[in-house]
């Protein structure tokens, strides 16, 4: 009994002392990433970006150290919110970096709304999770899916001047986001999509698809992991690039996907809100370390997980009381503004959704490598575009069938 | 034009995979679930084989040798004290694609790796105005070469006797003295083996990528209940058939083109539930 209150006392002393050497108390990140499945490298890439922004700053975020425990959902819906309830509820964290898809997101969006713990989004792009189903207890360090794709419409029929498209993507909710924000403005801007075909989830043959393109001035295309890698292959092979100039959107050129995919990725255009190649200080020196560290230039998923990183870090940093006060963190990260990031200035709107710089890039090789360099930068853009936003959220959202084609209207 | 040499260059792809598949069931009435995880690690070792400088036809013999290895090994090692216990033998092979596809991501990461075609299949051809590439011609070549093997092997030969003995009467196969532990452990390595060299030809198509044994697994399974349980020729004709309408039903039907795979399946299920080819007995 004695040696019992003895050793209760001991620890006491222990955690008080622990206390006193540090005011600030250590802070507990949860992390929503896939560790298994055809979608572990995104996920490994995510965390790499994450712990690279902390081993940059001495594991620290804001001044506290950082306890960072990471769970696999393995990209399952279902399993992202046994996960996010685990790490709420159990681990009881401060708040929860990821998940890495959409669907994932969209799964745990009510939760964490009434949990109310702050998630930071690394990479799930889904329009209504800052549109027309916005969470207070939610913000995202990357940017709308539509919010990429409106800037290549406008570079499409402004910049290259074509008049004609035919748009093929994945048959899922993440596909028929980003064509019709390429559509919406492309065809506000005067172009016209001939025809929108749409590829199963899991196809991996293309050849039937690239047959029926037609008589177009370009071709809009969106994969990702390895169907962007097949469809890159195929492409060429069945004659078509050299031919039609191939215009898409970050995925299908991701930096970790470059170096498998060779020649044929030559002379892609896409837009995105970054790319390794941004020639400014502070992505060099970010794309300089992380190649050191991994050997491969960071993409769209690290560079996601290290803007979360950054965007918790500044977040904290404009906070006067600690920031395990999860009400005062949040609203610290929705008033979130980065100066000099990688990715330039970053702003949120009043959904939680950043305002950023959208790069129009083109794959190059050069140092010997293929990147994605910048040939155009659209500063400070909305998810919005330029539209009216609520005009935007009064219509529905992106769709296999919206914007429809104008032959249908 | 392009869809007719699509179809039937995937459609000897699948013939590849499914062949295996169909052997291993017909004689030992495994429904081997792991079959996709061969053909996937059958891809990964020849894109590894292929980036150590071996030539391409060695790349393939590796993959095949690699794949019949741990197949013989698996059979050997799990499935015969399993016995004809079949969710056991459903949940082991599960667990073996699923170990399968967990080694793989660590030896090679998560990335899709490209293999290259071997340099003289390099080129597109030219056919009425439209481009198709070589190496695609030749896995055509190729499927239909190993299936007159195929044919020739279970047909004209001792062995092949032995197999089909085993298929139609496996009691009657023992009586008669022939070995079949040997011929079950043959069979399990050989439908692994072809698996294996079907996942090498394929790379150069598909990639080598995590998840495309479960991407594949379906169209196999597809074939083979089309075409009926454990025939070869009914997993030929099936997997054409199959090809076909994986490559144009999406064009003709888009908004089907999740279910319009498993239609023809299910019309030869209600019509003929033994499928195409296959006997009633099994």
């Amino acid at each position: 009994m004695l040696s019992r209150v003895a050793r209760c006392a001991g620890v006491l002393v222990f955690l008080s002392g622990a206390a006193a050497a540090d005011d600030r108390p250590a802070l507990k990140i949860g992390m929503l990433t896939i560790h298994t499945g055809a979608a572990a490298a995104i996920g490994d890439q995510t965390e790499n970006g994450f712990r690279f922004y902390l081993e940059e700053h001495g594991n620290k975020l804001g001044g506290h150290d950082v306890s960072l425990k990471v769970s696999d959902t393995t990209g399952t819906p279902a399993i992202a919110k046994a996960k996010a309830q685990e790490l709420v509820q159990r681990e009881r964290v401060d708040m929860v970096v990821g998940p890495i898809g959409s669907a994932e997101a969209l799964a745990i969006h009510d939760f964490m709304r009434e949990a109310e713990v702050p998630l930071i989004s690394s990479s799930a792009l889904a329009e209504d999770l800052t549109q027309r189903k916005p969470s207070k207890w939610f913000v995202r360090a990357t940017s709308a899916t539509g919010q990429m794709s409106h800037a290549l419409g406008d570079y499409a029929a402004n910049t290259l001047k074509v008049r004609k498209v035919v748009t093929i993507a994945t048959d899922f909710a993440y596909g028929h986001e980003i064509v019709g924000g390429f559509q919406r403005v492309f065809e506000d801007d005067g172009g016209l999509i001939v025809k929108k075909i749409w590829v199963p989830l899991n196809a991996t043959d293309f050849s039937s698809y690239l047959s029926q393109i037609g008589d177009v001035d370009a071709v809009y295309a969106s994969f990702s992991g390895a169907a962007a890698q097949n469809f890159i292959r195929q492409y060429a092979e069945f004659g078509l690039k050299g031919r039609l100039p191939l215009l898409s959107t970050h995925s299908l050129v991701d930096e970790s996907l470059l170096p498998e995919m060779g020649d044929d990725a030559l002379g892609i255009i896409s837009s995105g809100h970054y790319s390794a190649a941004i020639q400014n200080p502070e992505n060099q020196k970010f794309v300089q370390g992380f190649r050191a560290a991994y050997k491969v230039d960071p993409g769209f998923y690290a560079a996601g997980g290290y803007m979360a990183a950054m965007f918790i870090d500044e977040a904290i940093k404009t906070m006067k009381g600690p920031a395990t006060d999860k009400r005062q963190l949040m609203d610290a990260l929705r008033a979130v503004r980065i100066t000099g990031s990688p990715r330039g200035d970053i702003s949120l709107d009043e959904f939680g959704n950043p305002v950023c710089d959208v790069e129009i890039r083109k794959v190059e090789r050069k140092d010997g490598r293929l990147q994605n360099v910048v040939i155009k930068t659209y500063p400070h853009v909305s998810q919005f575009w330029t539209y009216e936003p609520a005009k935007v959220l009064a219509g529905p959202v992106y769709s296999r069938d919206f914007p429809p084609l104008r032959a249908t209207r | 034009m392009t869809y007719l040499l699509s179809s039937l260059s995937f459609g000897g792809l699948l013939f590849l995979v499914t062949a295996g598949f169909c052997l291993i069931f017909g004689i030992m009435r495994v429904p081997n679930l792991a079959h996709g995880g061969f053909f996937m690690l059958g891809a990964y070792v020849g894109v590894a084989a292929l980036r150590a400088g071996l030539p391409f036809p060695l790349a393939v013999l590796a993959g095949g040798l690699a794949t019949a290895a741990l197949g013989a090994v698996f059979e050997a090692g799990v499935l015969r004290r399993i016995g004809n216990n079949e969710d056991a033998q459903v949940l082991a092979t599960v667990g073996l694609a699923l170990i399968i596809g967990d080694s793989i991501l660590t030896v090679w990461g998560g990335n899709p790796l490209r293999a290259p075609a071997p340099e003289a299949l390099r080129t597109s051809i030219q056919l009425a105005g439209a481009f198709f590439p070589a190496y695609r011609l030749a896995v055509l070549l190729v499927s239909v070469l190993i299936a007159v093997l195929l044919w020739l092997l279970i047909e004209r030969t001792r062995l092949g006797a032995m197999l089909r003995a085993g298929v139609d009467d496996l009691k009657m196969t023992r009586a008669l003295g022939i070995s079949v532990p040997l011929l079950f452990s043959g069979t399990f390595a050989f439908g692994s083996c072809l698996a294996g060299v079907a996942g090498v030809l394929a790379a150069p198509i598909l990639s080598a990528y995590p998840g495309m044994d479960f991407d594949m697994l379906p169209l196999a399974l597809v074939v083979v209940v089309l075409g009926g349980m454990g025939s070869l020729l009914g997993a030929f004709v099936g997997s054409f058939l199959v090809a076909a309408v994986y490559v144009v039903g999406p064009v003709l039907f888009p908004e089907f083109a999740y279910v319009i795979l498993f239609l023809p399946m299910m019309i030869v299920m209600a019509i003929r539930p033994q499928g195409l080819f296959g006997s009633a007995s099994h």
